[in-house]
């Protein structure tokens, strides 16, 4: 009924006091300086310590979706994930979806859809988006449902957002034909 | 900042005037998150009250009311855009701050479009009069030579922006009834799909919400909870809590709280601070309705007509049924909020709130300081569905704010928004219903307890009845909701009369339309029947069929769905609802708002219900509290029914009241079991 937690849980090592604290992180492509103990959530290091409040605490407990973020491409929920598992991946946020002040083409299509109304877990929904097409082109319906399951849109846009992904998912492929 | 005060000055003066006092009807709405009406304020009449037009061409338009998703902020710049003639982008909303935009009472009702926007179209409309005066006095021509189109105004061998002909004044002429307001046949702006003006601060995650905003020097602030509602603190040792550097701790009777220069250190205060509660025993979930029963007030018959005991001595068939709704709660995904800064003995908080003035009222009593001294301000917040009426997390925050001396943000976890915010009231509905063979209703008897008087009357033609809300003690502290008791009226309303028509072996469409005189609830209900394919698709084994219609808020819809039995438990396969508001001021929005409140509105009628025991939730997490998904959604089919000829109603609301009652009836269909309970189970 619920949903699986897809966070990576590191019970028995990460309860070690002893790890060091983290002091560098890969966000966006930049290497940012830090210093957090290791056991501290990765959503509250990127908001509080690097300002980056696009992800959002929704229920800290890894059901909603509202802090994800992606973690060498995969979709992660950052309320429930010790910084100290980010550090040395690639960490990818909403603020870093945009190139040269252009959208990504699923935030893009989060416009063209009308896919949200009061917007606090879009940027969550945008980046297990970003996930699912990582993981597959083309998904069908139900993959897309699938994929998104662990994401809750309190307003219920949820058939508008499974068609953004879909619009993105058709450009990008219109966009392989004609290149 | 001078611009702000000087605007502060200016709203207070006009309010002083007391130019014109408009009464409020929103009692009645208001009334279930405890709350009356203020009513006293004044509502100015001057255009500049409302809007500003800058040198630069930049139109302000000030409100009071609050965006949370309905898409307010973009329906009322079309109403400006609309009357000033003016291109949508150059208009820009100052939404709920108390000290830029005029008293407003709330966000609450769906009053924003039947009352707002034609406040903000009426000033609109003087604004492109000025402006055309302004401007045929400076060329020297007739005031009906003078064109206004497209942000700027004409005369032959003149044009001029906006901006050039204020240049930045405050357009102090007052809004007059005499102006007539473009009809909604001659719409441009209005009436037409244009996206939300702030889409791109969301899908980019720029917009600052209240959790996300920073403020120099500011403190995480943390609150003490009591073992259990309603508990008192007898005992309080806060010596572990001062051990953590930076920290500030409070406690005012019952209140004790920590702030912190950062999260981490504000939980581990919090985690140190020991509290002993004292409290009374309470009632559990499992009691809940017979506790209703037994505490409920006797109530008064508003809607009475004709005799009962007429009604049901012409019947053929009598009925009597009891219906009971569960308390849920609203799960606003941005929770609870609220950054307070004090600045010498003036204090502005910023926190997600519907009730930006009450909000300000409570600040005032709880810190003992004058309104005019506290400025709340709303952020565009992470919705409220009627759960956010109220200022706890901005009192928290101010109180430590005040203490601390610097400014404290206050959020609340999950578990607190779930555990001391308020909830929608559970209920008990009894009828008593009798109906001729031919199908028609002659007596309808009805008795709501606890859950709230919204909707209880209906749009039947019934010469017989008599609806009675009692209150009741409510175990939880509940309050508003969307669409109020709305969705609990309608539950119990049409799956008795489905349950009716049942029993007369008459089909549960004719049987409706057979009590029915009201032009427009038919005409939604034909429309949703239509576009389903009522009477003509086949139902698939094992499949229901049904339908309820319902009207709230000047709002009319009808809903058919179509469910399945998947092991054991209810799948809804498809819905189509027809929705009726008046003129509808932007479709793709509104079909959004009936999406969402279909969607929404799953959740109480399969899964949502609080559990409590003794003065505890028993399930304040989302892992315990399951709310719609993805995979929950249905095919979703909306039909809307443009009357281009009415006035525009609110529909934030009113789409989440035929669900429920449709699947109910379509689970009856495919098993023969009838729900009465919602959430329901097999």
């Amino acid at each position: 009924m619920y949903v699986r937690i897809r966070a990576p849980f590191y019970r028995g090592r990460a309860d070690n006091e002893d790890m060091s604290r983290i002091t560098e992180l890969e966000v966006n492509g930049i290497i940012r300086r830090v210093d957090a103990g290791p056991k501290r959530s990765l959503l509250s290091v990127l908001r509080d310590d690097l300002d980056l409040t696009g992800a959002k605490y929704g229920c800290g407990e890894g059901q909603c979706g509202a802090c994800t973020v992606l973690l060498d491409g995969e979709a992660v929920r950052s309320c429930i994930t010790p910084v100290a598992q980010a550090a040395g991946k690639r960490i990818t946020t909403i603020e870093g979806l945009e190139r040269d002040d252009r959208l990504h083409p699923l935030q893009e299509a989060f416009l063209a859809t009308g896919a949200m109304q009061c917007g606090y877990c879009t940027p969550g929904m945008i980046m297990s988006g970003v996930s699912v097409l990582e993981k597959k082109a083309s998904p069908t319906d139900a993959e897309i449902v699938h994929g998104m399951q662990g994401n809750i849109c309190r307003c219920g846009t949820y058939p508008r957002i499974v068609a953004a992904v879909r619009m993105a998912a058709q450009q990008a492929k219109s966009a392989r034909r004609t290149s | 900042m001078t611009n702000e005060f000087t605007r502060r000055d200016f709203l207070a003066a006009l309010g002083g005037a007391g130019i014109l006092i408009l009464c409020q009807t929103e009692a009645a709405d208001a009334q279930e998150s405890g709350r009356r009406a203020h009513g006293g304020d004044a509502h100015p009449r001057a255009i500049s009250a409302w809007l500003h037009i800058g040198e630069d061409g930049t139109i302000n338009v000030y409100t009071g009311k609050t965006e949370v998703g309905q898409n307010i902020r973009t329906s009322l710049a079309q109403a400006v855009a609309e009357e000033l003639r003016a291109p949508l982008a150059s208009i820009h909303l100052v939404m709920a701050d108390t000290d830029l935009t005029p008293y407003d009472m709330g966000t609450f009702g769906s009053r924003t479009t039947p009352t707002m926007a034609p406040e903000l179209r009426k000033a609109a409309r003087a604004a492109r009069e000025a402006l055309a005066g302004i401007a045929a006095a400076k060329w020297g021509v007739a005031r009906t030579a003078v064109q206004v189109t497209d942000g700027k105004v004409f005369c032959e061998g003149h044009s001029a922006g906006f901006g050039e002909l204020t240049r930045g004044q405050q357009m102090v002429e007052s809004i007059g009834p005499e102006l007539a307001l473009t009809p909604a046949t001659e719409w441009q702006v209005a009436g037409h799909s244009v996206p939300k003006v702030d889409a791109r601060e969301l899908v980019t995650g720029k917009h600052h919400y209240t959790p996300d905003m920073k403020r120099p020097g500011m403190l995480h602030g943390k609150v003490l909870r009591p073992a259990a509602f309603g508990a008192k603190l007898v005992g309080f040792d806060d010596a572990g809590a001062r051990q953590v550097p930076g920290v500030t701790v409070v406690r005012e009777g019952d209140f004790a709280a920590v702030a912190a220069p950062d999260a981490e250190s504000a939980e581990r205060a919090l985690a140190a601070l020991k509290g002993e509660w004292k409290s009374e025993p309470q009632p559990s979930d499992r009691d809940l309705f017979a506790y209703l029963k037994v505490n409920a007030e006797p109530g008064e018959d508003r809607q009475g007509r004709g005799s009962i005991e007429r009604g049901m001595a012409e019947a053929d068939r009598k009925l009597s049924q009891n219906y009971t709704v569960a308390y849920i709660a609203h799960v606003p995904l941005e929770p609870r909020a609220a950054v307070a800064e004090w600045n010498g003995d003036k204090l502005t908080v910023w926190t997600g709130t519907q009730r930006p003035f009450g909000v300000r009222e409570e600040l005032a009593t709880a810190l003992g300081i004058p309104e005019e001294r506290v400025r709340v301000i709303v952020p565009d917040t992470g919705s409220g569905y009627g759960g956010k009426h109220s200022g706890e997390a901005a009192i928290e925050a101010a109180r430590l704010a005040k203490a601390a001396g610097k400014p404290v943000q206050v959020v609340w976890t999950r578990e607190e928004e779930f555990t001391w915010a308020y909830v929608r009231p559970a209920g008990v509905i009894e009828i008593s219903s009798g109906a001729r063979r031919d199908g028609v209703v002659t007596a309808w008897e009805l008795h709501n307890y606890n859950s709230g008087p919204s909707a209880i009357g209906g749009t039947y033609d019934i010469p017989n009845q008599r609806i009675v809300f009692h209150p009741s003690k409510s175990p939880l502290r509940q309050g508003s909701y969307r669409g109020l008791a709305a969705t609990a009226n309608h539950f119990a309303r049409e799956s008795h009369m489905d349950e009716l028509a049942n029993a007369l072996e008459i089909d549960p469409l004719e049987f409706r339309l057979r009590n029915l005189k009201n032009d427009r609830q038919r005409a939604v209900l034909l429309a949703a029947a239509e576009k389903f394919g009522w009477g003509k698709k086949k139902v698939a084994a094992g499949h229901g069929f049904g339908l309820a219609i319902g009207f709230e808020k000047g709002s009319y819809l009808a809903a058919c769905a179509e469910v399945s039995i998947e092991g054991g438990r209810i799948k809804i396969i498809r819905v189509t609802e027809s929705f009726e508001c008046g003129a509808v001021v932007n479709p793709d929005h509104l079909r959004n708002q009936v999406e969402g409140s279909i969607i929404m509105a799953i959740g109480g009628a399969l899964f949502e219900q609080l559990r409590f025991d003794n003065g505890r939730l028993l399930n304040p997490k989302l892992s315990q509290y399951r709310v719609p998904r993805f995979a929950d959604v249905p095919v979703i089919e909306t039909v809307l029914v443009d009357r281009k000829d009415l006035p525009s109603a609110g529909a934030g609301e009113t789409p989440i009241v035929g669900l429920a009652p449709a699947v109910a009836n379509a689970v009856f269909q495919a098993t023969g079991k009838r729900m009465r309970s919602m959430p329901m189970a097999l």
